[in-house]
């Protein structure tokens, strides 16, 4: 019994090795964002005139530029406009999609399969010239939906590639099982498919948002004004003034949190989906 | 309530997964598909249920063509093989969500689920998840679901055949009273001749995509129409030997000749094939009239109660049950014995042409 307590009382070292590698390689990794924050609360004179490691004068001069000049913020609105539109659009295309092609077998399915998968493989500046083309010839040219459908080219094809694994782990038989019990095709889908898969929406949101909120070129070639995102307003602040580098810092902030805030909200399902082994 | 198939065929891609079949299965039976894997079991069953529709053939309920139905019309009730359920809902839902469909009243559901769980014991369980219990408690919360529709028509997939044997034996043993108090046509399609036996009622027999036999369980069992119904009712499969009758002599295909004697004797000259079931075959002679055959030994397996002898006779493989844990030589000639009494005698082309005489006794 004594011998007991002693066990109980006795301490590992308080930290372990493995644990103080990975802050190590955390921090490591923080450090542009750290910067990126750290100049950010600085004054322009004081990013081009010294180094520090953090702001001696604090100021959120930055920030407040952002939030009061609507030529900023509707940056923020307009992404997250078409994020969402894509987002949506991708999601309904690909459920049916992707349960056919878990549950049906026809003619060259598995070509056409595979064929979604290549629409990826082209990089985006190939698609710029033609959309920027189509969508000013039907007017369609600087609107959310534009840019919405043009990323959507690129997330269907793993919007349903992911879903269909997803959908291929859930047996058959719950299909035939719901039909007996007498649900029809779309109560049985919104019923009880779609909270089986839920985990799999999840991750296919997600992998729309970033794509989407994150992707500059083509946001910037079929948008001018109305629509115009936030990556392209970054960009476009290059101006006869030189770089205004606080705000465009303050910018950079402001940008990574909805895909943190999205990060944290579907971290789980990311997991999941990784050991569903299709993500 | 009956259901009637006729002529239902069922190919796919060109190749037949079922051949002509004809059943009637009258109201308030229980009906047994028995056979190996692939014989066609689970296809003549989604026939029944509607979820596959025939490529010939049609099907009646009640004596009305439901041929192509969608089967939320049908009214049926099915379990599978797999534990399905509704993962997401709980298992007071899962058991609901039938008589939702059907609009039933709030109180009226509520009534139902419980005295359905209470038959199938799952009365403390409503409040979980399905994936939450165990493989046999997930097979009763469908097989809940399955009766608590009370549709005219229950299929039973294999349900028992992913549990393990203690549960298995137990759920089994309670099928029967689940089967009295729903009076409805219950079919259940199992591999094991021992569950055909047990549950009762009529049995049919299958084999390659065809019904070799349909009748009583025990008449089909004591008087198997052909060599591969008695192969398919007989666990391990039936044993068999070529034998030819000149006179009342008995010439069997290892050279051996007897005197043929009890209703043996009755038959006509000619070429046979004799069978008998692997309980029959004995290491002492039970009685002075006994064949005696001389087999090649390969392997013996212990049970614990019984040993199982892998023998080889004359060309054909046999199988051997006898009691207890017999010590013998592997790879010699074992004398092993049969009372004639126990002997099938089928036509060359495998049909009945006389039943063993304890058969025909029982």
């Amino acid at each position: 019994m004594a011998e007991l307590v002693f066990s109980t009382k006795k301490r590992k070292p308080w930290i372990k090795k493995s644990a103080v590698i990975m802050i190590i390689y955390i921090l490591f990794l923080l450090i542009p964002i750290y910067w990126l924050l750290n100049m950010s609360l600085k004054t322009n004179n004081e990013i081009l005139g010294q180094f520090s490691m953090w702001p001696e004068n604090l100021t959120f001069a930055n920030y407040l530029v952002i939030f009061t000049d609507p030529s900023w913020y509707w940056g923020y609105f307009n992404s997250i406009i078409y994020v969402l539109l894509n987002t949506v659009i991708s999601l309904a295309v690909a459920l049916p999609a992707a349960y056919a092609f878990s549950r049906y077998s026809f003619m060259g399915d598995k070509h056409l399969f595979f064929w979604l998968l290549t629409n990826r493989m082209a990089p985006p500046a190939v698609f710029a010239l033609p959309f920027f083309q189509l969508y000013s010839s039907v007017g369609l040219f600087d609107t959310h939906i534009a840019v919405a459908l043009a990323h959507t080219l690129f997330n269907v094809p793993l919007a349903v590639w992911i879903l269909e694994g997803f959908m291929r782990g859930v047996p058959k038989e719950i299909d035939e099982t719901a039909y007996i019990d007498g649900y029809g095709f779309f109560t049985f889908f919104a019923k009880i498919f779609t909270p089986l898969i839920s985990s799999g929406i999840g991750v296919v949101a997600f992998f729309c948002f970033m794509f989407s909120w994150v992707e500059l070129l083509l946001s910037r070639t079929l948008t001018s004004v109305d629509a115009k995102s936030i990556a392209a307003t970054m960009t476009r602040t290059v101006s006869a003034a030189g770089l205004d580098w606080g705000v465009l810092s303050a910018a950079g902030i402001l940008t990574i949190i909805p895909g943190a805030l999205v990060i944290y909200f579907v971290r789980n399902h990311i997991a999941k989906g990784f050991a569903m082994g299709r993500v | 309530m009956s259901l009637q198939l006729k002529d239902v065929t069922l190919t796919v891609n060109g190749r037949p997964h079922l051949f002509e079949t004809s059943l009637e299965l009258e109201k308030g039976t229980m009906n047994v598909l028995l056979g190996p894997t692939l014989a066609g079991k689970t296809t003549l069953m989604r026939l029944m249920a509607g979820l596959d529709v025939p490529t010939s053939g049609k099907v009646y309920w009640n004596g009305k063509d439901v041929t192509g139905m969608r089967v939320q019309d049908r009214h049926i009730a099915m379990v599978y093989q797999q534990f399905i359920n509704y993962p997401t809902m709980s298992v007071y839902d899962n058991i609901a969500s039938p008589l939702r469909l059907m609009k039933q009243s709030k109180s009226e559901i509520d009534k139902a689920v419980r005295s359905t769980a209470e038959i199938v014991k799952m009365s403390d369980m409503l409040d979980r998840k399905p994936l939450e219990l165990s493989g046999g408690q997930q097979q009763r919360c469908a097989l809940a679901r399955a009766l608590v529709k009370g549709s005219g028509l229950v299929l039973l997939d294999e349900p028992l055949a992913n549990l393990d044997y203690k549960l298995r034996e137990e759920l089994r043993a309670e099928i029967p009273k689940m089967f009295e108090e729903s009076g409805a046509i219950f079919v259940y399609a199992t591999t094991e001749p021992e569950e055909a036996l047990l549950l009762g009622g009529n049995t049919a027999t299958l084999w390659e995509g065809r019904i070799t036999q349909f009748n009583k369980a025990p008449e089909v069992y004591h008087r198997p129409n052909n060599m591969i119904t008695a192969r398919v009712f007989s666990d391990p499969p039936m044993n068999f030997l070529k034998l030819s009758k000149i006179g009342n002599q008995l010439f069997l295909d290892d050279g051996q000749a007897m005197l043929a004697t009890g209703n043996l004797s009755k038959l006509k000259d000619g070429k046979y094939m004799a069978g008998f079931r692997p309980n029959h075959l004995e290491l002492n002679a039970p009685n002075d009239t006994a064949m005696k055959f001389s087999a090649l030994l390969n392997v013996t397996e212990y049970t614990g109660a019984e040993t199982f002898l892998h023998m080889e006779h004359g060309g054909h493989n046999w199988v051997g049950l006898v009691e207890g844990t017999q010590k013998l030589d592997l790879n010699s000639i074992l004398p092993v014995y049969l009372d004639a009494g126990h002997i099938y005698i089928f036509a060359e082309d495998g049909a009945l042409v006389m039943p063993a005489s304890y058969a025909t006794a029982a």
